[in-house]
């Protein structure tokens, strides 16, 4: 008897735990139970500060699709964005550079300006679609995504850019401050800044309220359109920074960058609760998803998992989080 | 002599979280017989007919047909024992044919294949049995709601029908409509066939109930026969109190004229003038489909705009965006509050922010937001709406729709308004919050508000306004103040087909 209801707290106390942040614990959970089981590299020191080194790029890429997919929708153009501000910064960089030998900083400012404005080009594309045609979501970064995938091809030709400013690779991409790496320090500022503008800003506020009940919203004053313009241009100024971090990661602009960012920054979102239906969703968590994301395939590497299975289980990991975010809606909609 | 009931239940209950949406009902049908289910919005009606309709389980109790004990585990379980059910929301796929729609699910097979020749014949032949003019090879979006009905009607007769439900049959049918239903309903009952009706309207009833069972709350207040009774006392039996109890009188005060409409027009309105003025209920009714609720969504920015002036406190609004006019004082409250006018799976707190902040609530200089002052200022609305504590932290999808409706009158006092415009400001909720709400009415008016209560239910604009206006197939058909406004009044111009300007 008393250990039944033993057993039947323990679950509520799962439910209650599921239902509040989602799936993302357990997963968390689940992965380093078994990854340290794998490989005895796993659970050090060293390897977690790697993982955390590694994790930034995606760290900043889940953040913007976070604010889109609260917004209700989903930006599968955020790879392009990165291959086309990778791109088209480093041809501007070495142009400049070219232009004013003596001037190297300001070479790779006008150059790095230049990726921003590809990719603030992306963001409205999909805001204007999105918001003002009213395409869905889907079609409208898939197409964006075509069309950007393609320019940065056309403007290489398929060959990566190089002999970039050495100072650019060495600041960004090697750099370090106080002796923490300047990527992590560019994350760390753009979490706060994220959070801030998430809980504490009315705009913050619009894009919930945009995503919770567009009607509603439109009924309370909100200016919708320009809500979801947003969370489409900012999401596309964060990859787009992405972009030029990794740029300098492998100090040349090249095309194929963040070919699969699209399927794992809306794994990282999704398994960090947030709702594909819009309205739902918290920076803090989506870190963390963006973490766990980068030590699972930390994990599988350690593990010696080959990459081509790395692929399988992504995939099946966001499929998973889907179908336990539906089922955390439905609990949450019957009021359980 | 033991009668046998062609449906019996016995204590039917339905326990939803938090809410008992039907308390241990009796109820029976027999065969021959036009049973009317009476009750408000909320009171279990819809519950119990899902139940019998085999869309819902029951938590408690037996359902017996002929006497004996049956479960359904779905809609087809009951329709294969010969009960259908014509929901309101019809169950018709729009881009199918009307012969295709009626065989879903039950096409005549030529060996692997369709037959949609048989199909055609059999469609013909049941149209012309029922006396339902239709073509069986129109698409189905072509219809008329009449007629997509009457097509609803038609699917139950696969198999041998022996009960039919029927769920407000008559809420978008014209008169001419509703007299063919009533024939058609006749022939059934001749047959033998037990008819389950839904209705709101008593005038219905004598012409065609043989019994009426009334519910309140989820339980049956009591069962009566149509000649023992009067309309006073089923809606004493439907509220459980005085009319006078329900509605409070609203001082009048009339300011000045804040919002002047001229030759509004719009898809469904016709040259539509009309006055707003401070101090003052305006009543609007109209049937469903008048243009009533369009009307004033078009005054809001909400349906395009194809002619007319529209002027706010002097300044033309005429092509203002919702958002600027919502700015500049007037106040929409939406008819659907899960649609458009709450977020469901946000808690009521979070519901009222959304105003408050987009009001400038807690909002500093620098454009942060203080949450716990609008989290104070919530509290305040909440408690000002009478939404109970237990309440507020919860989320809006699992409130009653009565508190749901409390927590979007809550919207109203996030953002200070001048005009206030209510659409069926009380669609779907019970006497008691009703009355309520009727209350924050009275207190907004008599601010010196100008309070606009767009409202199907007659009574209710009847006793609240100080001024109405009656539309009727998109024209403003009347506008009646002080002893005009009776009903037989309203009525009157509810089914004025001229089409005639004030």
């Amino acid at each position: 008897m008393s250990e039944e209801t033993k057993r039947s707290g323990v679950l509520d106390w799962i439910t209650r735990v599921f239902v509040r942040v989602g799936v993302l614990p357990f997963f968390l959970v689940g992965a380093l139970i078994i990854f340290t089981a794998l490989s005895s590299k796993f659970l050090t020191g060293q390897n977690l500060i790697n993982v955390a080194r590694q994790s930034v790029y995606l760290v900043l890429v889940s953040m913007g699709q976070m604010l889109v997919l609260i917004s209700g929708g989903f930006d599968l153009s955020v790879g392009t964005a990165i291959a086309l501000t990778s791109v088209v910064s480093a041809l501007g960089m070495v142009w400049f550079a070219g232009m004013f030998p003596d001037m190297i900083w300001l070479a790779i400012m006008l150059g790095a300006f230049m990726g921003f404005g590809a990719a603030l080009l992306v963001g409205l594309a999909n805001g204007i679609g999105v918001a003002y045609f009213e395409v869905s979501p889907f079609i409208m970064t898939l197409g964006v995504s075509s069309v950007g995938a393609g320019f940065a091809l056309f403007l290489t030709g398929g060959v990566p850019v190089s002999g970039m400013p050495f100072a650019f690779a060495d600041t960004f991409g090697f750099g370090r401050l106080w002796g923490i790496p300047v990527p992590v320090i560019v994350a760390i500022i753009c979490i706060i800044a994220m959070w801030v503008f998430m809980s504490r800003t009315r705009l913050g506020t619009q894009i919930y309220a945009v995503g919770g009940n567009i009607k509603a919203a439109h009924l309370s004053a909100i200016n919708t359109k320009r809500a979801l313009m947003l969370a489409y241009v900012v999401c596309a100024l964060i990859a787009s920074l992405t972009g030029l971090l990794l740029t300098a990661r492998v100090e040349s602009g090249e095309a194929n960058l963040g070919g699969t960012i699209a399927l794992e920054s809306i794994a990282a979102a999704v398994i960090a609760g947030v709702s594909l239906r819009g309205g739902i969703g918290r920076v803090e968590n989506v870190v963390l998803g963006a973490f766990f994301i980068v030590l699972v395939q930390n994990g599988m590497n350690l593990a010696q998992v080959s990459s081509y299975m790395q692929m399988v289980l992504l995939g099946a990991l966001l499929i998973l989080a889907v179908i336990f975010d539906q089922i955390r809606y439905r609990i949450i909609m019957s009021g359980r | 002599m033991q009668e046998i009931h062609l449906i019996e239940t016995v204590g039917l209950s339905k326990r939803y979280p938090g809410v008992l949406a039907l308390n241990s009902v009796d109820f029976d049908l027999k065969a021959g017989e036009v049973h009317v289910l009476f009750g408000e919005n909320g009171a279990g009606k819809s519950t119990l007919i899902s139940m019998l309709a085999g869309a819902n389980n029951p938590s408690g109790g037996h359902i017996h047909l002929n006497g004996k004990e049956v479960h359904f585990d779905n809609v087809a379980d009951a329709q294969n024992v010969g009960i259908y059910t014509v929901f309101q929301e019809f169950s018709l796929i729009p881009t199918l044919t009307v012969a295709q729609n009626i065989f879903l699910g039950w096409e005549p097979m030529n060996g692997p294949f369709v037959d949609h020749r048989a199909m055609r014949r059999r469609a013909k032949e049941m149209f012309d049995d029922l006396d339902f003019p239709i073509d069986p090879n129109e698409i189905t979006a072509r219809l008329s709601r009449a007629q997509q009905q009457m097509v609803e009607i038609t699917k139950a007769f696969h198999g041998d029908l022996s009960v039919l439900i029927l769920d407000e049959p008559t809420a978008s049918l014209t008169d001419r409509e509703v007299d063919h239903l009533f024939e058609f309903i006749e022939s059934l009952k001749a047959r033998g066939v037990g008819i389950i009706y839904i209705s709101h309207r008593m005038q219905e009833f004598t012409r065609i109930a043989d019994r009426i069972t009334v519910l309140r709350d989820g339980a049956k207040v009591g069962t009566v026969a149509m000649a023992d009774t009067n309309d006073d006392t089923l809606v004493e039996m439907m509220t459980g109190r005085a009319i006078s109890e329900i509605y409070p009188t609203i001082e009048r005060n009339p300011g000045e004229v804040l919002l002047e409409a001229k030759h509004i027009r719009t898809a469904g309105v016709y040259d539509s003038s009309l006055e707003i003025r401070a101090g003052e209920v305006l009543g609007v009714a109209g049937l469903v489909g008048s243009g009533k609720s369009r009307l004033f969504r078009t005054l809001m920015g909400l349906t395009t705009r194809v002619k007319g002036e529209i002027r706010l406190k002097g300044e033309d609004i005429s092509h203002a965006s919702t958002r600027d006019i919502i700015r500049k004082g007037m106040f929409y409250l939406s008819p659907d509050r899960k649609a458009e006018g709450l977020d469901l799976i946000k808690t009521s707190n979070d519901n009222l922010a959304v105003n408050l902040v987009m009001g400038g609530c807690g909002v500093s200089r620098r454009g942060t937001i203080n949450w716990g002052e609008v989290r104070a200022r919530s509290n305040e609305i909440a408690e000002h709406v009478e939404l109970d504590e237990g309440y507020r932290q919860k989320l809006v999808s699992q409130l009653s729709g009565g508190n749901q409706q409390k927590v979007l009158f809550g919207k109203c006092f996030g953002q200070d308004a001048d005009i206030y415009i209510l659409d069926e400001p009380t669609v779907g909720v019970d006497m008691g919050t009703r009355a309520a709400l009727y209350l924050l009415i009275k207190e907004l008016a008599e601010a010196g508000k100008a309070v606009v209560v767009i409202s199907s239910d007659l009574p209710e604009v009847l006793h609240l306004s100080h001024r109405m206006l009656v539309l009727a197939h998109g024209h403003l058909t009347a506008e009646l103040s002080g002893d005009e406004m009776t009903e037989d009044q309203v009525l009157k111009y509810f089914f004025d087909e001229s089409g005639a300007k004030i």
